[in-house]
């Protein structure tokens, strides 16, 4: 067949040292295998000899002539063409727009002020509006932002604003969710092989289900509200194999942790990463979600893991919208190719003022400690709790400094309370965080991770040294200016809280 | 109410399929080669006339723009959080009010290495028009807000070598500022309260230092240009005829 010829071609250095393969932790950067592959233009010439083939999506059929990456077929799909490549500016149409408070009131003053006060939306039932930034706060302006995207739900009839009206109880408002990027996957508004555009640069978490979403600002969100598209520009695709059985200490945060202090801050700025493998086949939805929520500490545009069972449970779980998911072709053109060889690496931390300072977790063991922070998008979700929980019950020992609790959402925050942490004979993650001295988990938001209004919970006021189970730590991430913050995962925090400086989480899990 | 309601979106759905074959308007605000760049357009930049620094020629097809100001010198990285923090965000800059508001608080959340402030405490607006950075300008957040305190606070131009995604594209989208490419590293080579001068023109832009005499090739914007020379991604797309004027 001609298209196995072509198929041969895109990777040049494809098949070059496979003893280079495997490799164990860094910082010994020769001892992971990077293949920055040339790619090798497909000649146009051989395609159009080949024979005439039945016009069919190649989105929809395993019969490709020119390969594409998952990134391309979605957004082929979405711009109503059979191909697009890398470059290609294109229109895409949305297929849903999600919101919060911070920039709803923003977009939506954009889309009437530019396409008139009785304007409509493109579609009502594509909207998701979620407050969860400036939520439990005094700020009078925060809480009038709550209310403007109030108002407009209201007007325009948006089908899913997830409100929150009684400050005082966040449980006495049922339809409250909390974080957008939790929220959204557990509403069963994340679906394979979609466009997700958001007003937030987080939105790329979603990019866990297989399908393309990414971050975008206010202006461009007023442009979707009234039409429901959006030109993007079609990224290359970097792609990071991940191989390996998981060590039992080790957790999706290490593994993004590791990727971009290997790439950098900017190593993926205009790209899409795309992680694939058996470690990532072998991931729980919520660790995939904290893989591709840290795509944008690398500069991506999105990240992207190939829908499999594990995700068509979760999502047929939560939504009866049909989806379609979409694979890379086995010829497709990659901009790079990493492999890493999951079993050596080790926990490890970002150090201030940067995600992209690595250092293990064991090489800061002298690095004393104020305080630990569990929460957000990235790091307070179920399993993140149910992690953090399972360290304190196995160490048996009490924490040394405050430990801030924050569940993503109202559904993390009842599992905290009601789910049994395995092993612990039954107790849940909230008693074992009790006997050990942290603080009561707190209402379900975006808390302290950005700061925030003075009066947030948890956030750093004082030039402290904080471990977080966040996502950025630049100057002033937290609040303070010169607070100085430590990326890490849940377990890491965890062993960081009991002795008060940054810790490897193995000096307590076996 | 229902006529408001036809003219939003059919009309749109409508225009917006001639951009999609259209070959002229091929990036509005992406990024491209300079060979891509076709433009010739008279645009009238709304902001021109809040800025007696802007000048431009009239005639030529080859549109000469230049500002002329203060520098404010940064390093790199400098992320969304030190153009404007978080608490800040309450501020809705669609509200001309908060607009004027955000500005005065642009740059802010720099640490306090940086002695020289971007907005001196009390004013509303700053006495830099050509920001310099270093690589990756603008990373983390999407917030809107970064490029907008920008503008607000009366810069012009930033001059970085390179820019986080987001970062570029809101600033194209809003028109608020010109985010431009130098080829060296000019942050290393400029200081806080040097003179300069940036022309933008097409294929050659520079930036002139005059306090130190140097001058730097900067990358052309490319087709960005246009977009921000409109005041913006709408105000681009009305006067390209992809989308009707606004009905108030």
């Amino acid at each position: 067949m001609a298209s196995s010829v072509i198929s041969s071609s895109p990777f040049v250095c494809k098949s070059s040292s496979k003893k280079d393969l495997g490799f164990s932790s860094f910082p010994k950067s020769s001892q992971i295998s990077i293949h920055r592959c040339q790619k090798k233009s497909i000649s146009r010439k051989i395609v159009s000899v080949m024979a005439p083939q039945t016009e069919r999506s190649p989105g929809t059929t395993g019969s490709v002539k020119t390969g594409m990456t998952m990134t391309e077929k979605i957004l082929a799909r979405a711009a109503e063409k059979s191909l697009v490549v890398p470059g290609d500016n294109i229109w895409v149409n949305v297929d849903v727009l999600m919101t919060h408070d911070v920039c709803g009131p923003g977009a939506f003053g954009i889309f009437k002020r530019e396409f008139g006060e009785k304007a409509k939306v493109w579609d009502p039932e594509k909207i998701v509006v979620i407050p969860d930034h400036y939520i439990f706060t005094a700020d009078k302006r925060a809480n009038r932002n709550v209310d403007i995207m109030r108002e407009h739900c209201r007007e325009q009839n948006i089908k899913y604003f997830y409100d929150i009206t009684d400050l005082g109880d966040f449980r006495a408002n049922p339809d409250y969710k909390g974080v957008c990027h939790v929220a959204l996957a557990q509403e069963g508004h994340c679906r394979p092989g979609e466009v997700l555009l958001g007003t937030d640069s987080h939105t790329c978490t979603a990019g866990a289900f297989g399908q393309f979403a990414t971050g975008i600002g206010n202006t461009d969100a007023g442009f979707v509200l009234g039409t429901g598209k959006v030109l993007l520009k079609v990224p290359p695709t970097m792609r990071f194999i991940l191989d390996g059985e998981m060590p039992s200490y080790l957790q999706a945060k290490d593994l993004i942790l590791h990727i971009i202090g290997e790439i950098s801050v900017a190593g993926a700025t205009y790209k899409t990463m795309e992680f694939s493998g058996t470690t990532v086949e072998s991931l729980t939805m919520e660790e995939r979600m904290t893989l591709c929520n840290m795509v944008i500490e690398a500069g991506g545009k999105n990240g992207v893991i190939p829908p499999d069972a594990t995700t068509l449970d979760y999502v047929e779980n939560r939504t009866s919208v049909p989806f379609e998911p979409v694979y890379s072709d086995g010829n497709a053109s990659f901009a790079a190719e990493y492999r890493f060889d999951v079993s050596k690496l080790e926990p490890v931390v970002a150090k201030p003022h940067s995600p992209d300072n690595r250092a293990l977790a064991r090489e800061c063991k002298d690095v004393k400690i104020d305080r630990v922070y569990i929460g957000s998008c990235t790091g307070g979700k179920t399993e993140d709790f149910m992690a953090a929980a399972k360290l304190f019950y196995a160490s048996g020992k009490k924490v040394k400094v405050p430990t801030f609790l924050v569940p993503a959402t109202q559904k993390v925050w009842m599992d905290v309370y009601a789910l049994p942490v395995p092993g612990s004979g039954g107790k849940t993650c909230a008693q074992i965080f009790e006997e050990a001295g942290c603080d009561t988990p707190a209402s379900p938001s975006c808390g302290a991770c950005l700061g925030g209004p003075s009066d947030t919970y948890a956030r750093l006021n004082e030039p402290q040294v904080c471990v977080s189970t966040t996502n950025r730590n630049f100057p002033g991430r937290m609040g303070h200016k010169e607070g100085q913050i430590y990326l890490a995962s849940p377990y890491t925090a965890a062993a960081s809280a009991l002795t008060g400086y940054v810790t490897d989480p193995r000096e307590f899990l076996q | 109410m229902a006529a408001s309601l036809q003219f939003a979106n059919p009309t749109l759905s409508q225009t917006l399929a001639s951009p999609i074959r259209s070959s002229s308007f091929r990036s509005p605000f992406l990024r491209f080669d300079s060979s891509s760049v076709s433009f010739h357009s008279k645009l009238v930049s709304s902001r021109e006339a809040s800025s007696a620094f802007v000048t431009r020629s009239a005639a030529e097809p080859q549109e000469r723009k230049t500002f002329h100001g203060l520098c404010y010198v940064v390093g790199d990285n400098i992320d969304t959080d030190q153009i404007i923090p978080a608490e800040f965000l309450t501020l809705v800059p669609s509200n001309p009010d908060e607009y004027e508001k955000l500005g005065s608080y642009a740059l802010i959340g720099l640490p306090a290495a940086y002695k020289e402030r971007f907005v001196q405490p009390g004013e509303m607006k700053t006495k830099y028009s050509i920001i310099i950075g270093g690589e990756n300008f603008g990373c983390g957040s999407s917030r809107e807000h970064a490029p907008v305190c920008l503008g607000a606070a009366g810069a012009k131009a930033v001059v970085a070598q390179s820019y986080a995604r987001i970062f570029f594209r809101n600033s194209v989208a809003t028109g608020e500022i010109y985010p431009l490419d130098s080829e060296v590293r000019v942050c290393d080579e400029c200081k806080t309260g040097d003179v300069a001068t940036v022309e933008l023109r097409e294929g050659d832009s520079i930036l002139i230092n005059h306090t130190t005499g140097k001058e730097y090739k900067l990358k052309p914007i490319g087709d960005a240009g246009p977009v921000i020379d409109a005041g913006g991604i709408f105000a681009y797309a009305r006067k390209a005829g992809m989308i009707p004027s606004a009905s108030v």
